[in-house]
């Protein structure tokens, strides 16, 4: 063997050349062949991959329908209409990419939960985290960039809504709203550079995603103990095992992401986008997609515009201090007695913002949308900072094999195996 | 804990309380906004199986054509298009060939009349949303392409407005032009009841034209136009259930197969 050259385990003499001068087989073999991941994940570690299989469809899909569409207010509307009716199997592209939107933030809403309700974001993967968030944020712009170019009259609205809220900053703002528009109403300069953002951002979405996926693989996966694995015996190989289980999920994620695109289109779309983007006639309620209602009731929950901006923008700044809000080193909620009850409160209080977001800005909906707002921020700011203070979590397993083991019954245990006290009390 | 876990308790139950007169103001508010309510029509198409009665469609074509289309267009759709309502090419460019549509420029460089060819776009009523304001009483008959899908309450909703026209209830006025409605978001709409004398439409195949019947026809015929890719949609829905079904099962049983092994290992 030459020097210089990479050791490679491969066996095909062809794949082997290959894989000396670039070890992407060597790579893919040990980041997803024999990976050592904990032993105990339940369904819910299904939704990175369901994630990534998101992210995969909507440029897929997005990049096909690029090709038919016009980005020009006097073309867009049609140009939609024309994918639906003569572009070859162009309703089945644009139902799959508009639903895939609502696919993506359902499994990236339920990623994020799964992350909090398990603590994955405390030590040492705060970073991970982070850049997470990140992403869920760079979502956020894609899906509303991309929600403005069917040109309808949410599209417009909503458009003009959204990027109304930065003339809410002083002294700049106003000059801010003219250079994100082009002009000085949303016209054509805001539809076209929309679609080259709406078209750039998913491949800058994609890089983040290389970064979370390189800092997963350097902590490893949490787990539903939340405890870390002590040694082989607590976990398996991410080949054969969690490449079926992930399989599972991804086809109960296909036949709810098939009904909704095959027997149910729109029912996630507003029917005002189906009539063009009129600038002389504003809609009753203007209401963005659902993803963003729980976001947009925290914007109205403040009566004073600056404030609403910077609540809503806070709503999610404040998830990047997350790691360092929560101080109890119980990672999973399953040994938080107090914890667990605060956190789905705080997952039922989302729910109730999500409602609120829908409903028209007038009592009671501001006062509810309020309550919630308050416990919003409370849960981060004021519960998880204080609550480890008087919780006593229940008693931690001693390992994760330990722990699965008991659960399937698999024999007696050693006394006092689980009877180990807890980290910390 | 125990205390603790009390107080919790008895937190979520005061604020259960609180929020009782909360949500009871919610339901003053909703009386104060009108929920008009739809009645359901049956339609052939509902249900995930449903299919467009193809002869209700084409009578809703002619309703359309001899009716609405005097103010509404539907720019969306070619006379070729009318194949999916089971019109062949023949009865196609037949139809297309009554109307004039412009052309041109031509060697000249004058723009011309010609018959209509079947993929010429429907005809428009208007040659611009000023001239149909002008015509209308300042009001825009809206485009039919793709109504159903732009209005809530979809074809219940057409339908409804369609034979929902009525005397205004004592003590209600209506503007100038305007028309009472039961089912219009605000009641005052200012088209004309379209559909209003039984027979106003001849329809060959002996169905009696009643204003309901000329009703049903019509949206059968506008949901058509809204999402002609329905029927086939559907059915490629139903056969990738059916195979995510199958796979699915298999799948899990692959899982389960490959879980038993390390299952064993353990134990």
């Amino acid at each position: 063997m030459p020097e210089g050259l990479h050791e490679s385990d491969v066996k095909n003499p062809v794949l082997r050349w290959v894989d000396q001068r670039l070890p992407i087989i060597s790579m893919v073999q040990r980041e997803y062949g024999t990976f050592p991941t904990p032993r105990n994940f339940n369904y819910f570690w299904n939704f990175g991959a369901l994630a990534m299989i998101s992210l995969a469809i909507m440029i897929a899909t997005g990049v096909v329908l690029s090709m038919q569409y016009s980005a020009n207010t006097q073309l867009a509307f049609d140009s939609v209409e024309r994918i639906m009716r003569d572009v070859n199997y162009g309703w089945l592209l644009r139902y799959i990419h508009a639903n895939g939107a609502s696919m993506f933030f359902i499994v990236v809403y339920i990623h994020i939960w799964r992350n909090l309700f398990y603590g994955s974001y405390k030590t040492p993967r705060e970073l991970l985290f982070m850049i997470g968030v990140v992403i869920f944020i760079l979502m956020m712009a894609t899906a509303f960039m991309g929600y403005v170019l069917p040109w309808g009259q949410m599209s417009f609205w909503g458009a003009t809504v959204i990027t109304n809220l930065f003339s809410a900053i002083p002294l700049v703002g106003n000059s801010i709203v003219t250079w994100l528009w082009g002009g000085f109403s949303v016209d054509n300069p805001t539809l076209n550079r929309f679609f080259s953002l709406h078209f750039l951002l998913p491949f800058v979405i994609a890089g983040v995603v290389f970064l979370h996926i390189a800092a997963l693989h350097i902590t490893g996966s949490n787990n539903p103990l939340g405890i870390e694995p002590k040694g082989p015996q607590d976990t398996i190989p991410f080949h054969p095992y969690y490449t079926t289980k992930d399989s599972v999920g991804i086809i109960v994620y296909l036949l709810v992401f098939a009904l909704l695109v095959f027997f149910a289109p729109n029912l996630l779309g507003h029917p005002d986008n189906y009539i063009p983007a009129n600038p002389l006639v504003t809609p009753a309620h203007i209401v963005p997609e659902w993803y963003f209602l729980p976001f947009y009731a925290i914007l109205r929950a403040v009566p004073n515009k600056l404030g609403g901006v910077a609540m809503m923008g806070g709503a999610l700044i404040v998830l990047f201090f997350l790691p360092w809000l929560d101080s109890s080193p119980v990672r999973s909620m399953r040994f938080r007695p107090l914890g667990r009850i605060a956190f789905l409160l705080f997952t039922a209080n989302f729910f109730v913002l999500m409602w609120a977001g829908g409903k028209p800005a007038e009592q009671p909906y501001i006062l509810i949308a309020q309550l919630a707002t308050a416990y919003y921020f409370a849960y981060f700011l004021v519960i998880l900072p204080f609550l480890s203070k008087f919780e006593r979590p229940l008693p931690l397993p001693e390992s994760i094999s330990r722990a699965v083991l008991k659960h399937r019954g698999g024999g007696p245990l050693p006394a006092g195996a689980t009877a180990k006290p807890m980290e910390k009390a | 804990m125990r205390p603790l876990l009390t107080t919790v308790k008895a937190a979520a139950v005061a604020a259960a309380v609180l929020l009782v007169p909360v949500i009871a103001s919610v339901d003053a508010r909703a009386q104060e906004h009108e929920v008009i309510h739809l009645p359901d029509t049956k339609f052939t198409f509902e249900g995930p199986f449903g299919t467009f009665d193809r002869a209700s469609a084409q009578r809703g074509f002619q309703v359309y054509k001899e009716v609405c289309s005097a103010c509404h267009s539907m720019r969306q759709l070619s006379y070729r298009n009318l194949s999916g309502i089971g019109l062949n090419a023949t009865q196609i460019a037949a139809l297309a060939s009554q109307f004039q549509v412009q052309d041109g420029p031509n060697d000249n460089g004058e723009m011309f009349e010609r018959p209509a060819r079947a993929s010429d776009r429907f005809r428009r009523p208007f040659q611009n949303d000023a001239a149909a304001r002008a015509a209308n009483n300042g009001a825009l008959p809206p485009d039919l392409s793709v109504m159903i899908k732009a209005r809530e309450g979809g074809a219940d909703y057409v339908h409804a407005l369609l034979v929902g026209y009525e005397d205004p209830p004592p003590g209600v006025t209506i503007a100038e032009g305007m028309h009472y409605n039961k089912y219009f978001p605000g009641h005052q709409i200012a088209m004309a009841a379209p559909l209003n004398t039984e027979g106003q439409v001849e329809f060959a195949d002996g169905t009696k034209a009643t204003i309901d019947q000329m009703a049903t026809d019509v949206v059968t015929f506008l949901s058509w136009a809204a999402e002609p890719e329905l029927e086939q949609r559907r059915a490629m829905g139903v056969r990738m259930v059916i195979f995510l079904t199958i796979l699915g099962g298999l799948v899990y049983a692959v899982k389960r197969k490959v879980w038993a092994n390390l299952h064993q290992d353990t134990q």
